[in-house]
């Protein structure tokens, strides 16, 4: 048995009451959501922490799928399986559900949080494609009710590092909904079911009225320190027609914009390969969902 | 099939199995649900790099952390005159490291403390200072003359040698070689895979100093041999050591070594006088216990161009880790890799090895591989194939044309094997009709051109299992032959006691049934006591398949000893001569007088009861057995894999499986399945995504079942499972082994039906594990993938 380095608990009575908590203990505490990203690695001894701070019974206030508006909000807390099962958000962002489909295994989804799959920020996590290709903001909240909202980009610092400070949590993830007719798609390589993303890509599609590309955007998985997304596929896609030469492109110019590296999982070259595969066959899902 | 598996055979045939209820309920016993007052727990610091000189261990913050009992590095060991151990090849294996570590993960030094939690945080604070060595990593350059040399330990050794091995005629097989029409040649790696059982290896030791005796729950497959190399090793008298294997989570050849860890628990229990209870994490047995395979083989075939196999060849290089700690027949390094002739008529074979050792985690023989035969099977149905392609001939025709003819067993191979039984032929219509082989190639040549690729695999496998006879085999001087007891109660219940040791087999279910098919008492009435050695007889345990074939048989003979003395009694009862006596499976009756007769039940009353027995017979009825067979058996089949592959990704996806496996006589079919389809799965691992890799310094990249894989079920189809019966003629019951049959055959159907699929792309061989990755590299001519 694996067993972690000693450490106390608390189970946060509140969203502020745990950033009081983060507040007081700094650097030697952790916030525990979901727990199967931080659990495995605190079993290892890869990461040890004197102080868990348990959000799991902030559900009621941070777990949620909304529409509010021009925006889709999701709590942080919102659990895999919540994405997963959720039908309005598969009626508008099908992409989440294709994702939820190849993440982990029920045992995972049953716990693990969009929150914490964004905060765990590993360059494979499906989650944080998902959240880039749909162009989704942050809102994190500090000490004293401060709140603040950034981009995906901004949110992802690097590997395993967020824009998230000690003191703060991620309460909400937001996604734009625009008028457009939008179409999204995820596609996954794994090994074997429930592992983790040789290559993942995701993409989304704006298509106005005269069935032209508003916008576009790719996000991938598993190809380089962060999960990205590529602007110049969106400049190259944004208004023309869908097409399979404009597939070919955009997936051209996902395999060069990619850093991949060759480990178990796969061949540096290979990976390049199914960036721009993944980019093609995804594109082309999220355009034909457009259609119905 | 799973309505009729309710049925309530006196014998053989389809039940249930009885172990059932426990595990289903949750209330299997495994090592580590054993608590005893006091115990302690015990926890293994082990080595983060592959080579390095232990400089200094300081113990002292460890032996300071509250609740901390005893630290014990090899140095202490050393004193007790423990810190070194045999393995099961003859070499000797660091039970704690002294002067130096030689693989990633070896055992350091150990704690024992009050909780897990404790023990775990002391080796936190026990200080090594290494010196960091170059390590050998990879096999091919572990003769290199400037290579570290590994075992420094060893008088006089130079290098990293362990053996040469070879079989077969080398001058013959190079004649007919020269001569051949067509002479194919083939790299192969059968990468290095571990067994990864759910259950981890541990250990639960209770030293009574007053007594002087050991008490010891451990994850063993062979619970007697192990009893004896422990009273060899630590001096301990054997009969005052009780080793207890209690239910196991798997084993699959992982439990066969007796590894450092069970001996730091007996050292622990002798050290603090409190039971000591160790369990290895996920993540050790990983990286520490038996790997199996690692063989680099270059295969070479020999025939006429209208397809008749002359001769095999082939060269091998074998990766024995740090330590030779192979278990395997002392005058079989290579276990029953002679078998690499496969099902097939030959001229000529020879083999040639190599092996050697290399700084990455002793083993070598496990994951359900007969000893060896794994990688026979899987060179030479490979390197059939790879002729197939090469004489444009389809691979089932080959194969048909080269068996060896059922009039010609018992067939000596060229590399000396007796194959007891065979008749391959039916076995390979019979797959092939239940595949719709035909169709099957008809529909591969409508999608190939689509550009669409499906792949049609086959293997046909001979093993060669039940070792084994004594004058030839045997473990550090153990004889293979196993024994068995039979008490049959007043009231007609039975137990059996075997020596061998189920880890899922079913063995409660199956030697009840086998004696109860001798007997005529249900298999309900019959317990089967195994694994623990105060309460059964010697044997060697369950590994190689060899259950069946030989506590098989023991448990049949001992079972008709028992009749024998029955049928005496019967005839006291009846007042009838024996001649007079007619057995009905379960009683005896009078000939021609089936009005007269007496029941098992009723005799074995009598054998209880006040009333006389005939001269010269003691009472009770029971009997006991010592079997050692006359040879192995060997078990045959034929299987055909289909795989689709996605040409955009490569990724591979096994569509249907079709297994037709002959291991003779069928005790429990349904058990026969379950054997099968676990072995099957074993094989899409094995071929699809299984490796023990290293990176250059010597890390092992496979520490966690997130790096190594493991298929579930979402990777596998449904089984299609078919029989032939061909009895084994020296078996009492007919019985061969089949619980490694489906994992020796699987790998190579399926990597010959994804080498059928990439055909388009002129691939005629890539290497396993065959990850979307590695088959990608190959469409694109690249065998030899990055990693
Ligand atoms: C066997 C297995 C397979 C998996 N396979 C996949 C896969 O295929 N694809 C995939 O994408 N993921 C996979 N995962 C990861 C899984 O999705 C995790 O659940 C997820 O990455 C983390 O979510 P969590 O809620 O469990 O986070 P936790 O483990 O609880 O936390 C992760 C990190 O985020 C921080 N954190 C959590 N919530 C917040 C918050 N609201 N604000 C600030 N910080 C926070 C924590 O402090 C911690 O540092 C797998 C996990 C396992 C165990």
């Amino acid at each position: 048995m694996q067993v972690p380095a000693p450490f106390e608990y608390e189970r946060a009575t509140s969203v502020d009451q745990a950033i009081g908590l983060l507040e007081r203990l700094g650097g030697s505490a952790r916030l525990v959501a979901g727990g199967h990203s931080l659990l495995p690695m605190m079993k290892l001894r890869l990461a040890n922490f004197e102080y868990l701070i348990d959000i799991n019974d902030l559900h009621a206030e941070l777990g949620y799928i909304r529409f509010e508006g021009a925006e889709v909000r999701i709590g942080a807390l919102t659990r895999h399986r919540e994405l997963l099962e959720s039908d309005e958000l598969a009626a508008v962002f099908p992409i989440f559900r294709d994702a939820e489909r190849v993440i982990a295994d029920p045992i995972v989804r049953n716990r693990g949080t969009l929150g914490g799959s964004l905060c765990q920020a590993d360059p494979s996590e499906d989650l944080s494609a998902v959240c880039t290709t749909l162009d989704a903001s942050c809102v994190i909240r500090g000490p004293g009710g401060a709140q603040r909202v950034v981009s995906m980009e901004q949110f992802h610092v690097g590997p395993y590092e967020t824009a998230v400070a000690e003191n703060e949590i991620l309460t909400e993830i937001r996604f734009p909904f625009k008028p457009d007719l939008c179409g999204s798609a995820y596609a996954k390589v794994e090994r074997r079911a429930g592992d983790w993303a040789v290559v993942s890509a995701g993409s989304a599609v704006w298509i106005g009225g005269d069935g032209t590309i508003v916008d576009a955007r790719v996000g991938l998985a598993a190809v380089g320190p962060n999960t990205t997304g590529i602007p110049e596929i969106s400049a190259a896609l944004r208004g023309r027609e869908p097409s399979e030469e404009l597939y070919e492109t955009a997936g051209a110019i996902a395999a060069h914009s990619c850093e991949p590296v060759t480990d178990q999982r796969g061949s540096a070259d290979y990976k390049r390969h199914l960036a721009n595969e993944l980019t093609r066959r995804t594109l082309r899902r999220a355009v034909e969902r457009t259609r119905g | 099939m799973t309505t009729t598996n309710d049925q309530k055979p006196i014998g053989y045939g389809r039940m249930l199995r009885k172990e059932d209820p426990r595990f289903l309920r949750g209330r299997g016993r495994y090592t580590d649900d054993v608590q005893l007052p006091g115990m302690l727990h015990l926890a293994i610091l082990r080595s983060p790099f592959a080579h390095a000189r232990i400089v200094s261990v300081d113990t002292s913050a460890a032996e300071a952390l509250p609740g901390v009992k005893a630290v014990v590095t090899g140095a202490k060991l050393a004193e007790l005159g423990l810190a070194w151990m045999p393995t099961l090849s003859n070499d000797v294996q660091a039970v704690l490291a002294t002067d130096k570590v030689r693989f990633q993960g070896q055992e350091v030094a150990f704690v024992v403390a009050e909780d897990r939690y404790q023990a775990r945080d002391a080796l936190e604070l026990i200080d090594v200072e290494y010196d960091v060595l170059d390590p050998v990593i990879d096999v091919r350059k572990a003769l290199a003359p400037d290579a570290p040399l590994i075992r420094d330990d060893l008088q006089g050794k130079t290098n990293n040698h362990v053996f040469d091995w070879e079989t077969g005629d080398a001058d013959e097989t190079e004649r007919v070689f020269a001569s051949a029409d067509v002479v194919v040649q083939q790299d192969i790696v059968y990468p290095r895979v571990h067994p990864a059982p759910m259950e981890t290896c541990g250990a639960v030791a209770d030293f009574d100093p007053v007594e002087g005796r050991l008490k010891l729950w451990s994850t063993t497959q062979a619970p007697h041999a192990h009893r004896t190399l422990y009273a060899i090793v630590a001096g301990l008298p054997e009969h005052k050591i009780q080793v207890i294997s209690p239910d196991l989570g798997g084993g699959f050849g992982n439990k066969v070594p007796i590894y450092p860890g069970y001996v730091c628990a007996i050292v622990g229990s002798i050290v603090t006088g409190k039971p000591v209870k160790w369990m290895e994490d996920r993540s050790e047995n990983l990286v520490s216990t038996g790997f199996a395979r690692d063989y680099i083989m270059r295969g070479e075939i020999a025939a006429t161009r209208d397809g008749r196999i002359l001769a095999i060849r082939t060269n091998v290089l074998a990766d024995h880790g740090a330590f030779n700690g192979t278990a395997a027949p002392v005058k079989y390094p290579a276990g029953f890799f002679g078998v690499f002739t496969g099902s097939y008529d030959l001229q000529a074979a020879y083999c040639k090895m190599t092996a050697v050792y290399t700084n990455k985690a002793p083993g070598g023989v496990a994951y359900a591989c007969s000893f060896r035969i794994t990688e026979a099977v899987y060179l030479v149905e490979r390197i059939v194939d790879c002729l197939a392609d090469e004489l444009g001939m389809d691979p089932a025709e080959l194969r048909l044309k080269n068996f060896i003819r059922p009039e010609q067993f018992p067939y000596t191979t060229k590399t000396g094997w007796v194959y007891d039984s065979g008749d391959y032929e039916p076995t390979m219509r019979l797959a092939m009709d239940l595949a719709g082989y035909g169709e099957l190639r008809r529909e591969q040549a409508e999608k190939r051109a689509r550009g669409e690729l499906m792949g049609i695999g086959i293997a046909f496998f001979t093993e060669a299992v039940g070792a084994g006879p004594r004058k030839d085999m045997d473990i550090l001087g153990l004889g293979m032959a196993d024994g068995c007891e039979l008490r049959v109660h007043p009231t007609g219940k039975a137990v059996v006691r075997l020596s061998v040791q189920t880890q899922g087999q079913g063995h409660e279910t199956t030697f009840a049934q086998i004696v109860a098919e001798e007997l005529g008492i249900p298999p309900d009435d019959i317990d089967v006591l195994h694994g623990d050695t105060d309460n059964t007889p010697f044997g060697l345990g369950t590994y190689g398949s060899r259950s069946t074939p030989v506590s098989g048989a023991a448990a049949a003979l001992v079972a008709r000893k028992v009749r024998d003395k029955a049928q005496l009694i019967a005839s006291a009862m009846l007042e009838v001569t024996v001649a007079d006596l007619e057995w009905i499976k379960g009683s005896f009756q009078v000939k021609g007088d089936p009005g007269r007769a007496v029941t098992i039940q009723e005799i074995a009353m009598r054998a209880h009861g006040a009333g006389d027995l005939p001269d010269g017979l003691e009472g009770a009825l029971e009997a006991q057995i010592c079997y050692n067979p006359s040879n192995l058996t060997y078990p045959h089949g034929a299987y055909i894999c289909v795989v689709d592959i996605d040409p955009g990704t490569a990724e591979v996806k096994v569509r249907r499986f079709i297994a037709v496996d002959d291991c003779g006589t069928r005790i429990n079919p349904m058990i026969i399945e379950g054997q099968v389809h676990g072995g099957l799965t074993d094989g899409v691992g094995m071929a699809l995504m299984e490796m023990i890799a290293f990176d250059e310094d010597g890390n092992c990249l496979g520490a966690s079942l997130m790096d190594y894989l493991i298929p579930t079920a979402l990777e596998v189809p449904d089984w299609e499972t078919g029989f032939t019966v061909t009895p084994s003629p020296h078996h009492p019951i007919g019985a061969k082994g089949v619980g490694e049959s489906a994992t020796v055959g699987s790998p190579p159907a399926i990597v010959n039906a994804v080498m059928d699929a990439l055909k388009p792309y002129g691939v005629r061989h890539a290497d396993m594990p065959l990850t979307p990755s590695r088959v990608w590299e190959a469409m694109r001519g690249r065998s030899t993938p990055p990693i």
